[in-house]
């Protein structure tokens, strides 16, 4: 056990799915090739004017909305300077003292207890462009390309209170609130793509104590995985210096993924030093209540009541609530897949296993699943009639999952319906009994596995086809009466 | 005086501006006149006004989520000091 509280708060920046940038009408479309997508406002030249985008501002008002959040009623954007070449105008255009929303919170279940996590403020920002460092790493590049597509691109900046107290909380937030940004749509949030981006504000305190330590920033986290790494590794490193007698150094560190380890980036700029002061060229947002009104009504049902409400109506474990509506892809196919089909547990059965098991083996999203949920729902029914055996349906899924096919056509493409016919199965057992007099002397010497080898045996002839069901109790019967 | 030499080098600095001697001393006098200037403001009796953020009388200009043509790629790199592979070459940065 550790001598040190962990203090954690998160900065996400999230990529809103707009069509066009923040501030002008390029394109948001991803991959085009460099500086294609450009235009002189996302360029900075001098003269230009910035216009916001009205769907950046709807987004971030729902994402505010979503996160429990108080919508300023006042709202304005302010110029963050600083000198890098990723930024042409040597300024972000960002918000500063009066964001759209603040003082929200999520609701986090870690070890069974629910705790509350705040937020304390979401701005909106532009995206800055892209650098290449020629040569290996930044520090020891030649120089560096700069490509201003994904400059302007909106974003909203989602700012944490520092209420985390470990790695696993972290990970609940960061689940939780991707969820929910999917769940409303203004986003993809994929933290892979870069559509999600997460620094880590981390420092350690001995228990009791009240003032916080000195915290460490950790930025380049691109995965659920190297946030958890990182924040295990930064705990530690801090914990060495303290117990050294030491002081933690206020910077920024930069996360390794290959080496597993955070490096010191640059030290923390005072956020004095970016000498912020209201963007001149855009005028004061004002947002009208009854147009807020109406987009909080037009939320859709958020993860947490969704999850309430498959315990309550369907329930469904807690569990099982929970992953299903862990993520938007999962909620929306289990609800196409109850469309069409009554068990609730079965479904939820079949997805966390079967199909999810297979997303995850074949690193498929699910907007590229080829199986949709009526066909699977159709599966399920078949199975449920006893058409086909448990096994061969995983067998029709896992071929439904590769083609998009449906359940009874590859059924009756492969012969794979289930016998339950009692005579068919019937004639198999007498010749099995027939051909294996030795197992059926074994049965009745009181060999009870000899039973098991038979029932293989049937199963075998009809290559899987017969109901097991019918094939114990015709095999039992016979095998008493012998 | 409320810009000293060390307020100059630190803002000089976070502008990437090579000063010289002579110009560090001009701007801490120019700036300190520029200050000094603006404390007549505070003469003034803001008591009840709000902030102003924007000096126009204008509020929630915004545009419709519309793609428009960007600009041509060979227009935009036309400018660029050093164009390496159809992005802008900048020099070692840290
Ligand atoms: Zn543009």
């Amino acid at each position: 056990m550790s001598d040190y509280e962990v203090i954690i708060g998160l900065e996400v920046h999230v990529e809103l799915k707009t069509a066009t940038k923040i501030f002008c009408g390029c394109t948001t479309a991803f991959g085009g090739e460099p500086n294609t997508h450009v235009c002189p406002v996302c360029l900075g030249l001098p003269g230009t004017l910035p216009i916001l985008n009205q769907k950046v501002l709807e987004y971030a008002v729902k994402a505010g909305l979503a996160l429990n959040c108080q919508i300023a009623e006042y709202s304005k954007f302010d110029r963050k300077n600083y000198f890098y070449p990723d930024l042409t105008k040597a300024y972000q255009i960002s918000q500063y003292d009066l964001p759209i929303a603040e003082h929200g919170y999520i609701d986090i279940i870690v070890g069974g207890k629910e705790k509350r996590i705040g937020i304390t403020r979401i701005h909106m920002e532009e995206d800055a462009g892209k650098l290449v460092h020629q040569g290996s790493t930044i520090t020891t590049a030649s120089g560096s390309l700069a490509d201003y597509n994904r400059a302007g691109i909106p974003l909203i900046e989602i700012v944490s209170e520092p209420d985390m107290r470990s790695a696993e909380e972290v990970k609940a937030y960061l689940e939780m609130l991707k969820a929910i940004i999917e769940y409303i749509g203004v986003s993809d949030a994929r933290m892979e793509q870069g559509s999600l981006r997460c620094d880590v504000n981390l420092s350690l305190r001995p228990f009791g104590q009240a003032v916080f330590g000195t915290r460490a920033e950790i930025k380049n986290l691109n995965s659920f995985r190297s946030v958890e790494r990182a924040i295990k590794y930064e705990i530690a490193r801090q914990e060495d210096i303290l117990n050294d007698g030491g002081q933690v150094v206020q910077e920024t560190r930069t996360w390794d993924e290959t080496k597993g380890q955070t490096f010191s980036l640059r030290s923390k700029e005072d956020s004095d030093d970016y000498r912020y002061f209201p963007e001149p060229d855009l005028p004061p947002i004002i947002v009208d209540k009854a147009w807020v009104e109406q987009l909080r009504q037009d939320l859709p049902e958020l993860p947490s009541a969704k999850k309430m409400r498959l315990i309550t109506e369907d329930h469904l474990p807690e569990y099982d609530a929970s992953i299903i509506t862990a993520s938007k892809g999962t909620a929306d196919f289990y609800d196409g897949l109850r469309k069409h089909y009554d068990d609730a547990k079965k479904a939820a059965n079949w997805i966390m296993g079967e199909l999810m098991a297979k997303m995850n083996s074949q690193n498929v999203d699910w907007s590229e699943l080829k199986i949709i949920p009526e066909n699977m729902a159709q599966l399920l029914s078949e199975l449920d009639k006893g058409a086909i055996s448990g096994k061969i349906a995983k067998e029709v899924f896992a071929e439904m999952f590769d083609t998009g096919k449906k359940a009874a056509e590859i059924i009756k493409e492969k012969g794979l319906v289930q016998i339950s016919d009692t005579n068919a199965i019937s004639t198999v057992i007498d010749d099995v009994l027939a051909n294996n007099p030795k197992s059926v002397e074994d049965f009745k010497g009181g060999k009870k596995q000899a039973m098991g080898f038979l029932v293989g045996q049937v199963m075998k002839a009809t290559k899987g086809q017969a109901n097991p069901a019918v094939v114990n109790q015709l095999l039992n019967e016979k095998l008493s009466m012998l | 005086m409320m810009i000293d030499r060390a307020v100059v080098e630190k803002v000089a600095q976070l502008s990437r501006l090579a000063l010289d001697e002579k110009e560090i001393e001009l701007y801490i006098k120019q700036l300190n006149d520029i200050l000094s200037t603006m404390e007549i403001l505070k003469s003034i009796d803001t008591e009840g006004i709000a902030p102003l953020a924007h000096v126009l009388p204008l509020k929630n200009v915004m545009r419709a989520d519309e793609v428009q043509p960007s600009m041509a790629k060979k227009e935009i790199l036309a400018n660029a000091p050093d164009e390496i592979e159809g992005m802008f070459g900048v020099p070692k940065i840290v």
